[in-house]
């Protein structure tokens, strides 16, 4: 077939909202999009293991303890569903890491942010992981096959990240009046930064045109957003915090809340490696690979061994 | 990739078996340098809830696939023999258990 036949053979798929597969013919262009987004969404896992393993010897009981281990241990299973999805695009593990590690390939802004208190463990969550979930769900219908059933698997188990972490606020929020103070504090660090994760407003998102077209995406930006405070405002107000926002108000013509943008300048700020925690992200990163390097060698050489008996035997 | 010589294992293709009697499943792929990490790997990165009681894993490279392009032709012989559904037979009115 030629191009012009394939692409609109694409096209119709789409149309009919019937999902694409790895060796079915797609656009480069889409085949680009999706590594970025995917890879980018995988390296997100990845690094936002990071902020809450700094909590895990810190944890305040025992039973926190464990909590944070598995929805840590779920995030690394989370990054490798996603690295899997990708590869499915004619990349290797071994690039998509290496774009990782040299700065390539982003991963989510909120990940730069720094985890301060426990208070922070539970802000990151109810919000981060509320607003992840927002944009998850979503991408559980998005139109690539392998990127849909990732996403199907990380939501299942995404619900009893939001919950552990709301049920952190609801014992800090009814706790001491530090803890409650704590609590706010959370809040007042976190909420800016948690509407920035679903990314530029519609007017200004340069990749959003295409994700919509190719059913990448099936909500923008902006509607995800809205959904988002329109969910939480309820939530907040039950534990008694305050969200940081004096413009904060419902809007019943659009039957949704009004609020304030966060500072875009700072997004684009931490986008472009200026954030509080960018440098010491990508190096924990870096490190890691580096001391797992002679762990990956000896787990070859023991591969080859072990394949050579199977194939004598 | 070309200066890259770091090696992250091959591509494994996982299928589990949700509890004895039902089908394994294909639920999706890892890396592993071997088959037993492949299956510990496919353990702890696919059964962390009880979804499964055994798992298959296969070398992706040991797959042998269809292309899509051969869709039609491929499949196309079965289209036509409507008479391998049971409802192409016309059973008597007041037939039990047939």
């Amino acid at each position: 077939m030629e191009t012009i036949d394939l692409e609109q053979h694409f096209d119709a798929k789409l149309a009919k909202n019937e999902m694409i597969e790895p060796k079915d013919w797609m656009p480069d262009n889409y085949r680009k999009h999706l590594i970025r987004q995917i890879s980018q969404h995988a390296h997100s896992e990845i690094v936002g293991m990071l902020p809450e393993g700094n909590w895990i010897t810190r944890a305040p009981s025992l039973r926190a303890k464990i909590v944070l281990l598995a929805k840590v241990q779920d995030e690394g299973g989370h990054g490798l569903y996603l690295y899997t999805a990708a590869e499915t695009l004619q990349i290797s593990r071994e690039e998509l890491l290496d774009q990782l590690h040299t700065g390539k390939a982003k991963y989510s802004s909120i990940f730069n942010y720094q985890t301060l208190t426990w208070a922070d463990i539970g802000a990151v969550g109810w919000l981060v992981d509320g607003a992840a979930i927002m944009n998850q769900v979503m991408l559980q219908r998005t139109s690539y096959g392998p990127y849909a059933r990732a996403m199907v698997r990380i939501c299942k188990e995404e619900s009893f990240h939001q919950r552990q972490g709301y049920e952190i606020m609801c014992h800090l929020a009814f706790g001491t009046p530090a803890q409650k103070e704590m609590a706010q504090d959370a809040m007042n660090r976190w909420w800016y930064p948690t509407l920035m994760m679903f990314g530029p407003k519609d007017a200004n998102s340069s990749n959003s045109a295409n994700a919509i077209k190719w059913k990448i995406k099936r909500e923008s930006n902006d509607e995800l957003r809205q959904r988002f405070v329109n969910q939480t405002v309820a939530q907040a107000e039950y534990l008694g915090i305050k969200i940081p926002d004096e413009n904060l108000k419902w809007n019943e013509t659009k039957k949704g809340y009004d609020f304030s943008d966060p500072d875009w300048a700072e997004f684009n700020n931490i986008i472009h490696g200026h954030g509080p925690c960018n440098k010491e992200r990508i190096g924990a990163r870096v490190k890691a690979h580096e001391n797992g390097k002679w762990v990956r060698e000896a787990a070859a050489a023991f591969g080859k061994k072990q394949n050579a008996i199977d194939v004598a035997a | 990739m070309s200066e890259n010589t770091d090696s992250q294992g091959t591509l494994w293709e996982i299928f589990v078996q949700k509890k004895a009697g039902q089908p394994f499943v294909h639920c999706g792929s890892l890396h592993a340098f071997d088959k037993e990490m492949a299956l510990q790997n496919a353990r702890d990165l696919y059964t962390r809830r009880g979804e499964g009681t055994a798992i298959w894993a296969v070398p992706a490279s040991a797959i042998v696939a269809s292309s899509p392009e051969d869709m039609g032709p491929f499949f196309d012989t079965t289209n036509d023999k409507v008479y391998r559904h049971p409802t192409f037979y016309q059973i008597p009115e007041g037939i039990k258990y047939i």
